[in-house]
């Protein structure tokens, strides 16, 4: 049985003081994770960081399974730039370019049009019925750093969760198991 | 202390250390390289120039656009956005950018180019003011990498103006 005896053996030896010192690492480590993660909201101004790219719209530029780092500053929105905005209605943002842009004199208050590098027409069709415009609080954020495949780890998580489960599995038995 | 899993683990925790460490390095070397792009555009004419039904003006024109990107190219670099916009100030609005043509540029041999095309997008003003409008024609670059961060800058071209009439 090798590895999976001891294993067992393992799990059978553990004292109460053990299973305590165990319980607690886990947690520091689930809590540093959230840690980092809150950090990160804190210090790029948007309420998700990283973002990991569904579609090919923006294609070549960013393929499915890229992730995308964001960035939200009160620096005014400009044409060129990647935003990742929300929609009325729909759950999963989008991430695409901004090509025509028109600021308010007074107020500040922009319109922002945005287009996928790889669409043919522009996302009029993507937004709210009778919505022709993006504006500021739609804007969750503009893509600044980019690094291509680490996504499809939380792609194939959603769409597979069995290997979620198998993966937080292991990783918990491992983390009960180890005797450092 | 030296199971299977600790040192599948020490193995797995070193490869992709190592690997975001060439990813970040492949990045910051982006910043020395020698950056020197030139633009040059001009109106060839103006194919249309009217106010659309619900007060809006609209224009069509063809562009003459000549430039030279090629020395943003790195060994970092997936590939290279570019686009023409035209920006001017309404009373209503301080800023108006409309984006009238954009390419793609995946090589660094395609970064040398001169291309007369009339506008891809629709060039419509938020009201009626762009009769005898002065505006800029800007052309942007957004450097998209392999890994890392993205950078974007432009050349600013001042100085057209639309016809003082419809056409």
């Amino acid at each position: 049985m090798g590895w999976i005896g001891e294993t067992v053996d393992s799990i059978k030896s553990i004292k109460i003081r053990q299973l305590v010192t165990q319980v607690v690492t886990l947690g520091m480590i689930v809590t540093s994770a959230l840690i980092i993660w809150k950090a990160l909201m804190c210090v790029t101004g948007t309420e998700s960081p990283v973002v990991v790219v569904l579609s090919g719209s923006m294609e070549p530029g960013f393929k499915r399974g890229d992730i995308l780092f964001l960035h939200m500053t009160k620096e005014p929105i400009r044409a060129g730039e990647i935003v990742v905005f929300n929609v009325d209605g729909r759950d999963i943002p989008i991430v695409h370019r901004a090509i025509k842009v028109h600021e308010r004199e007074n107020t500040g208050e922009v319109d922002v049009l945005t287009k996928g590098d790889n669409n043919d027409i522009d996302d009029i069709g993507l937004y709210a019925e009778g919505q022709f415009w993006l504006h500021r609080h739609h804007i969750m954020g503009r893509a600044i750093g980019f690094l291509p495949y680490v996504g499809w780890v939380t792609i194939i998580m959603t769409e597979q969760p069995i290997i979620k489960y198998i993966l937080i599995g292991a990783l918990g038995l491992l983390v009960i198991t180890s005797k450092d | 202390m030296h199971s299977f899993g600790y040192r599948a683990n020490a193995l797995l925790t070193f490869a992709v250390t190592a690997l975001a460490f060439i990813c970040a390095i492949a990045s910051f070397s982006d910043k020395f390289s020698n950056q020197n792009p030139s633009a040059e555009i001009q109106i060839l004419n103006i194919n249309r120039f009217k106010k659309q039904s619900h007060g809006n003006d609209e224009v069509s024109l063809t562009l003459d656009i000549a430039a030279d990107l090629q020395s943003l190219f790195t060994w970092n670099t997936k590939q290279i956005f570019v686009f023409v916009a035209a920006e001017y100030e309404t009373p209503k609005n301080s800023l108006n950018q409309v984006s009238l043509w954009d390419a793609i540029i995946p090589v660094k041999e395609n970064a040398k180019f001169r291309i007369q095309i009339s506008n891809k997008y629709r060039f419509i003003d938020q009201g009626h003011n762009l009769r005898g409008k002065e505006f800029n024609l800007t052309l942007h670059w957004h450097v998209m990498p392999k890994t890392g961060k993205m950078f974007a800058d432009k050349i600013v071209m001042s100085g057209y103006s639309l016809p003082d009439a419809y056409r």
